[in-house]
């Protein structure tokens, strides 16, 4: 009987050991923060058996909606929504963009500047919608400017976050050769760079601008303006009828900007 | 002497629509601007407004570190369990929302119940959830899992409508059931993009879970509004440092989770 060769007994496995044990640390990981999460928080059953009861009668009482309502009292509102939308886009994008090109570390190789870059995309975007908006309600008084500035700051980590892996992942030959012919960093950047991340620039503008869309509805929570004030003021009052004409204000408006979004983006990118 | 009769020609000139465009838009952002009363003497006082605001922040407080824990903790949970169900509910909704397995009949409603969950902001939810089921962490957690069904169920669904079909027929050719179609078919296709997309939407549940609170439902955001409320302010910043620390935290977690499962 010949000898078998050692190596032909071996079983093949997809994974190494230590990747398998990676996955299966994972795994542990993950069943045992639902696992503790889900027994340590603190639900009140009695609550959870009565919402199928209480959500019919909310509905109930939503029902006939309050048309009468929108042209009185959420129109005008609404159009300080929009404009809070798009104007934070605006704002968004001036900030986020220059603070994105510092994170790319190809484009700027500083590591001090990319991680301080870095920070501020993080730090930015960890800080929500509401509660910039509670920090700018305490500076500018209550109103639009305050919501503005909010949704803008927020936004600077996402659109930063977006622009900077664009960048990174710029082609490096058109780069190589403007550097080669002795262009000046600002040719770098605008026919280096820009012409290869425009069409992300307008993806990110667009993306962010439907995003902003809906965070500005809920901004007059915390007195911030836009159509939030009047849903606050309507469920407080608990008048139902008319916070369901809100909510399918909000509705419509959110699934219009998402057509509108989807059909530009069709057209130009 | 100058080049009389020559006029710089410009190849790449916008057509006429484009440039109207461009017009339309900067009178419609001029318009909205002078909605919002942005005056000069209005930005002075909020400068000083804010450097009083930043003055009466530092230095953070870490005092009743008790109770931001306590909230740090309600957020952290709530988020977990909203995601865990957010995963587990658009499992089956993304594969009846894909139109290449499902026909039109059930990808319908599937999909307009997907973008309903998409379209309020998690706070709208959870202010009808607060009302529905009263106040606390349950009404948080179904906030952020209707935001996470939303999100994931529409990612899930553009994944798998995107895979390759070959697959699909050989599994089937070998006269496998239609779960082991989607165990053996489907699932190996999209398993490394939904583990992306999860890891991702659990850091927006991290995110979200800290904001739900300023309504009423449950997490460290309650104690933040309330701090704000009585202007602790120097309580709010030590708030602020530990969420953000906590997203920071959070974020590299994902990046680790997601290099053990890329092949």
């Amino acid at each position: 009987m010949s000898a078998v060769h050692p190596a032909t007994l071996r079983e093949w496995h997809r994974f190494t050991p230590a990747e398998r044990l990676a996955r299966y640390a994972v795994y542990f990981f993950l069943v045992a923060a639902v696992v503790i999460s889900a027994e340590s928080i603190e639900i009140i059953p009695e609550f959870l058996y009565d919402a199928p009861e209480q959500f019919a009668d909310m509905f109930h009482r939503m029902w006939p909606v309050a048309w009468g309502f929108y042209p009185e009292g959420v129109h005008e509102v609404l159009i300080e929504t929009l404009d809070i939308a798009a104007l934070s886009t605006v704002f968004g994008l001036l900030m986020g963009i220059p603070v994105g090109f510092l994170a790319a570390r190809n484009a700027v190789p500083v590591p001090f500047l990319n991680y301080l870059a870095r920070f501020i995309l993080v730090s930015t975007r960890s800080v929500s919608t509401l509660l910039w908006a509670l920090f700018f309600v305490a500076v500018f008084g209550p109103g639009a400017l305050a919501g503005t500035c909010a949704i803008a700051f927020h936004s600077i980590g996402f659109i930063g976050k977006l622009f900077s892996e664009a960048v990174e992942d710029a082609n490096k030959g058109p780069i190589e050769a403007l550097t080669a012919a002795g262009a000046s960093p600002m040719s770098l950047i605008l026919y280096g760079y820009w012409p290869q991340v425009k069409p992300t620039f307008w993806a990110i503008a667009l993306f962010r601008w439907d995003i902003n869309v809906r965070e500005s509805a809920v901004l007059g929570f915390v007195g911030a303006g836009g159509i939030g004030m009047a849903l606050d003021t309507a469920i407080n009052l608990f008048q139902w009828d008319r916070v369901a004409t809100i909510l399918v204000t909000v509705f419509v408006v959110v699934i219009i900007a998402e057509v509108v979004v989807t059909q530009i983006r069709k057209r130009i990118i | 002497m100058t080049l009389a009769g020559f006029t710089a020609i410009r190849p790449f000139r916008a057509p006429w629509h484009v440039r109207v465009g461009w017009l339309a838009l900067f009178i419609y952002l001029a318009y909205a601007t002078s909605h919002l009363e942005l005056t000069w003497p209005r930005f002075l006082q909020g400068i000083g407004n804010g450097a009083t605001f930043i003055g009466r922040m530092l230095p953070p407080n870490f005092e009743r570190w008790e109770l931001l824990l306590k909230g740090m903790a309600e957020s952290l949970e709530m988020a977990i369990v909203a995601s865990f169900l957010g995963i587990v509910l658009s499992l089956p909704l993304s594969v009846l929302a894909a139109r290449n397995l499902m026909p039109a009949v059930v990808t319908w409603p599937v999909r307009m119940l997907i973008m309903l969950c998409r379209s309020f902001h998690p706070v709208i939810v959870a202010i009808i959830f607060v009302k529905a089921v009263g106040f606390g962490a349950l009404a948080g957690i179904a906030a952020l899992t209707v935001a996470s069904v939303g999100f994931l169920g529409k990612l899930f669904t553009e994944a798998i409508e995107e895979i390759s079909l070959k697959q699909i027929e050989a599994v089937r050719a070998t006269g496998a059931s239609f779960m082991n179609t989607i165990v053996f078919g489907v699932i190996p296709q999209v398993m490394f993009r939904f583990i992306g997309f999860s890891a991702y939407e659990t850091d927006a549940n991290l995110r979200n879970s800290t904001m739900v609170g300023i309504v009423g439902a449950g997490g460290i955001g309650g104690t933040l509004f309330a701090a704000f409320q009585r202007f602790d302010y120097d309580f709010v910043f030590a708030i602020l440092l530990a969420i953000i620390a906590l997203i920071m935290v959070g974020e590299v977690l994902q990046i680790q989770i997601k290099r053990v499962f890329k092949q």
